[in-house]
């Protein structure tokens, strides 16, 4: 499966990422902000970091920048398009997911582990994951996910949401909720559920010396949907 | 202006020192040339007071590639990788201006380690505040620790381990120490010396502004009642900026354009530029109308001592400016030629096309003042004999529990939860351990960090403190299964003018360096950080020591929370129940006195290799060094980790429980033993002749110890775990 990840400036998981889809069998490439075009793809990752220091608001300028249009041709013809952390940001803003992430409700900066729960999994990430439940890492200023009630509907509607924090026995409430997001969710699909958008890291968890190792599945599972 | 000797006062120089500058340049100094010289000659950029006595420590190792004097100290770890490291104070500004003042110190460290081509792997703090009912208290430490996981969250390299007391010396003057690791192939370090003649001399990265002018003499000097008008000399960081300078330098130095880089840091061009020639014994042109600036109408005096953050100056070999230019620009950071190297062996500066300074450049560099100060030796306190019967109305469990949430004690969590420690993806022990661990990217290889300093011993003896530090970060590197290498020191004191401020010093310095030398622990990089004092208030000494060693295969990496019931516990070294200075006496009988725990560097030695021995031998599965708190909150901390109880045994021939389960004694290390490999651990002990206790055995789900204690883990865990986030809440 080939797959490219953008780095914006400011992006600093591009290199984390690129050793996670390499390490579980993805031909990647890194591909450059100002490019005009992206290489032949199956997947697009638009990764973590501080894209343009998050001045203005978070992934408000690399949704503006040389390469989106690309990323956004690519989605609406049905790539897969993932958006980590700063990358779900970067997609809320590009308009290819809705909603917006805003500052955490303690305000604080949050770095943790956290478990999530899988709640759709009639789509090319999550399709036969052998878990309801991961744990996965969060590390951000700004993940607190916010849209109006009719979008909520919506997602709700279309199964759009995609993982929610949750407790280790998979319990959905306010003290499972690192960050005040809306109805606990940690990441969400657009209509066609080609485009993934989520705040925790996967490429944080791929092995058992690191915080564990549940990012392994997530990335093997979209492997194996690919065959 | 008119340059006077009060106008040379004003800017931080003495009397004395005005006089020599007119008599070594014969002539007045213009108002540009002044500037320069009080940046050079201020304490914090000329080590004037600290000099005379830095230059006895111990610096020189097998593994030592490069020692102090350079941007950073150098370590080699072998396979051509070579560890760059730095530990830097940021107190001044950050007591004026809490998120910038620790923003900048974090930016600062990093640059230097980038300076030398290396990628930078890991940060690490130590934050010392007032009492956590000083009123000012809580905003530093919410501002501090704001602005250290903004700057370095967003350059994402991760913050592994810290440190962070209480007291009240630190109400007028807080202390951040920003410490960096860097990771470089040990063939291309950069260095900051410059070579040849007519080399252009270029400046990257941000735009020079006026803020921080005077940062340098600001750190230089006491606080008093108007410090709020000080907060234009604090630098303001744009860690988005420092990525891109950071990406960009590492980019160009894959190749051999660069002959010499330095980092504009306290003193910004004004010290870069002279020091890169001091090195290499050259002269230097800087043309000032060539200077990137933010705001306009900047004269050459504000730009000389703007301390604006996130630029660099290079003497590139000549006709590769182009090249480097398309990098900066790929980056959209500034780029441009200010100048040239000459053999003039003087800082020659051109503004408007008008020469507007001329310095040699040894009267800034080598004639620096150097002061030998007078100083007083402290004196070991006389050992408090202690009222045993007093003890008896102290039921164990509620010390232990009282000690657990003291404010030095109690997890940190809050803190540390918000920096990331885990981008990179190579963190393999976050904060909270013995020490901070990070993977060698793509190798077996494991670098091991911890921060350390313990300002109440070093009060109360010097000299023992010195040496008790070294020896902490010794143990906690040992502890995590690492072999301790080398050490950077951030040496945080009062006012150098008062002898016992400056006798505190030397004596540290002195402690420091003995058990270095002994340690084969040496110290390769550094700062000094005087005058934290405020209105004739001085801190506690407090030298920071930030150690780093090596764990050759990162599988054998220990942690400390306690792992398989059944197993064994041991405390390895010998304990005599030193109570003086101990946290058990300050907080349970309110006693401040008597001196700190004997430091016995040959046990130190001993023990550390024989723990070492054991965790290479696989033989042990947890360890954890015993210091603040004794053996009893050590052993805690192992159980509220690893969410196991403890059995204790019924000690034979304790001579009194209090002294022994909370007595300070050096050289101790807890350890947990699987059943089958406790023969071979009690031969390897027996063959390093190094005492050790049955302490009991890992059961259950509480500590139990005879009929005094019987507290439930997650009681202690509530204890342990929640001080610091109740306090910030409140």
């Amino acid at each position: 499966m080939r797959s490219s990840v953008i780095i914006f400036p400011g992006s600093n998981c591009d290199r984390d990422m690129d050793v996670a889809l390499k390490k579980f069998g993805f031909k990647n490439q890194m591909v450059w902000h100002n490019d005009q075009s992206i290489p032949k793809s199956d997947l697009i990752v638009l990764p973590g970091g501080f894209s343009y220091g998050d001045y203005l608001r978070c992934g408000s300028i690399a949704s503006k920048s040389k390469i989106i249009k690309s990323v956004i041709d690519f989605a609406n013809s049905g790539g897969l398009v993932l958006g980590i952390c700063n990358g779900f940001q970067i997609l809320t803003e590009t308009g290819l997911l809705k909603g917006i992430l805003q500052q955490n409700k303690f305000l604080n900066f949050i770095c943790s582990n956290v478990y999530i729960k899988v709640k759709d999994k009639q789509n090319k990430y999550f399709k036969d994951l052998k878990k309801d439940v991961l744990e996965l890492h969060i590390a951000h200023n700004e993940g607190n996910y916010f849209c109006s009630d009719d979008e909520l509907k919506s997602l709700e509607d279309n199964n759009q949401i995609a993982v929610t924090y949750c407790g280790e026995d998979g319990t959905e409430n306010e003290t499972t909720n690192p960050n005040g997001a809306i109805k606990n969710i940690a990441g969400i699909f657009n209509k066609n559920k080609n485009v993934l958008g989520m705040m925790p890291h996967p490429e944080r968890m791929i092995d058992k010396y690191l915080s564990g190792e549940d990012g392994s599945l997530f990335f093997k599972n979209i492997l194996d949907n690919f065959k | 202006m008119e340059v006077t000797e009060a106008v040379a006062i004003d800017h931080g120089l003495k009397k004395e020192e005005f006089s020599k500058i007119c008599e070594l340049l014969k002539r007045t100094p213009n108002l540009t040339e002044l500037a320069i010289f009080s940046a050079m000659w201020n304490e914090h950029c000329s080590y004037k007071s600290s000099r005379k006595h830095l230059k006895k420590m111990h610096t020189k190792g097998k593994q030592v590639i490069q020692g102090p004097g350079e941007n950073a100290g150098v370590i080699d770890i072998g396979d051509d990788d070579a560890i760059v490291f730095k530990i830097e104070s940021h107190n001044h500004p950050s007591f004026i201006e809490p998120y910038q003042g620790a923003a900048t110190g974090v930016g600062g460290i990093m640059r230097d380690v980038f300076t030398m081509g290396a990628r930078p792997i890991a940060n690490l703090n130590s934050i010392h505040f007032g009492s956590p009912q000083h009123k000012k208290t809580r905003n530093l430490l919410r501002g501090v620790v704001k602005g250290i996981g903004g700057y370095g969250n967003c350059i994402g390299v991760p913050t592994i381990a810290g440190q962070t007391t209480f007291d009240e010396s630190y109400n007028g003057n807080i202390l951040v120490n920003a410490m960096t690791l860097g990771l470089v192939n040990k063939n291309k370090i950069f260095y900051s010396k410059a070579a040849g003649l007519d080399k252009p001399v270029i400046y990257v990265g941000s735009k020079t502004g006026r803020d921080g002018i005077h940062g340098a003499s600001m750190a230089s000097a006491t606080f008093d009642d108007k410090i709020e008008e000080k907060k234009p000399t604090v630098q303001v960081g744009d860690p988005f900026t420092e990525k891109l300078l950071l990406e960009a330098c590492l980019e160009l130095m894959a190749d051999n354009s660069i002959i010499a880089i330095q980092d504009m840091g306290a003193a910004g061009l004004t010290s870069s530029s002279v020091e890169m020639a001091s090195k290499g014994n050259l002269g230097i042109e800087l043309n000032l109308s060539e200077v990137p600036c933010r705001e306009e109408k900047m004269t050459p005096y504000e730009i000389m001592l703007s301390e604006s953050q996130e630029r660099m100056l290079i003497v590139l070999e000549k006709g590769k400016e182009e090249h480097a230019k398309k990098i900066f620009d790929k980056w959209n950071l500034d780029f441009a030629v200010i100048g040239k190297t000459t053999n003039s062996k003087k800082i020659e500066l051109i503004f408007d096309n008008k020469k507007v300074a001329e310095i040699p450049i040894d009267l800034l560099a080598e004639n620096a003042p150097i002061y030998d100060r007078p100083w007083k030796k402290t004196k070991l306190p006389q050992k408090l004999k202690f009222d045993k019967d007093e003890f008896k109305s102290l039921k164990l469990s509620d010390c232990l529990k009282k000690i657990l949430s003291n404010s030095n004690i109690s997890d940190k969590k809050w803190i540390w939860d918000q920096y990331d420690h885990t981008v990179m993806g190579d963190t393999i022990q976050k904060p909270g351990g013995d020490a901070g661990v990070v993977r060698v990217h793509g190798s077996n290889k494991a670098v091991a960090a911890a921060v350390d300093s313990s300002a109440l011993y070093c009060f109360s003896h010097p000299l023992t403190g010195g040496k008790q530090i070294v020896c902490e970060s010794y143990r906690n590197l040992i502890s995590v299964g690492a072999k301790p290498i080398a050490i950077t020191n951030c040496l945080n004191f009062g006012n150098p003018e008062k002898e016992k401020n400056m006798g505190e010093f030397v004596e540290c310095v002195e402690g420091i360096t003995e058990a270095s030398k002994y340690l084969d622990f040496p110290v390769v990089s550094g700062n000094v950080s005087f005058y934290n004092e405020t209105k004739d208030k001085g801190i506690k000494p407090t030298p920071t020591i930030g150690g780093v060693g090596l764990i050759s295969d990162y599988q054998q990496m220990l942690t400390m929370d306690f792992k398989t019931e059944g197993n064994l516990v041991y405390v390895i070294g010998k304990t005599d129940g030193h109570l003086d200075q101990s946290i058990f006496a300050r907080e349970l009988l309110n006693e401040k006195k008597g001196p700190p725990p004997t430091v016995n560097l040959f046990n130190e030695k001993n023990i550390g290799e024989t723990v070492l021995d054991l965790s290479r031998k696989n033989l042990i599965v947890s360890c954890h060094d015993v210091s603040l708190g004794g053996i009893l909150t050590a052993v805690s901390k192992m159980c509220i980790k690893g969410k196991k109880g403890i059995k204790i045994n019924a000690l034979k021939g304790l001579t009194n429980k209090y002294q022994y389960f909370f007595g300070e004694d050096q050289a101790r290390y807890i350890i947990e033993i699987p059943k089958a490999s406790l023969k071979k651990v009690i031969e390897i002990l027996n063959k390093y002749s190094v005492h050790f206790d049955d302490l009991g055995i890992i059961d259950g789900n509480s500590i139990k110890y005879n009929a005094d204690i019987n507290l439930p883990i997650e009681e202690l865990a509530d204890a342990h775990k929640y001080w610091l986030k109740k306090y910030m809440d409140s």
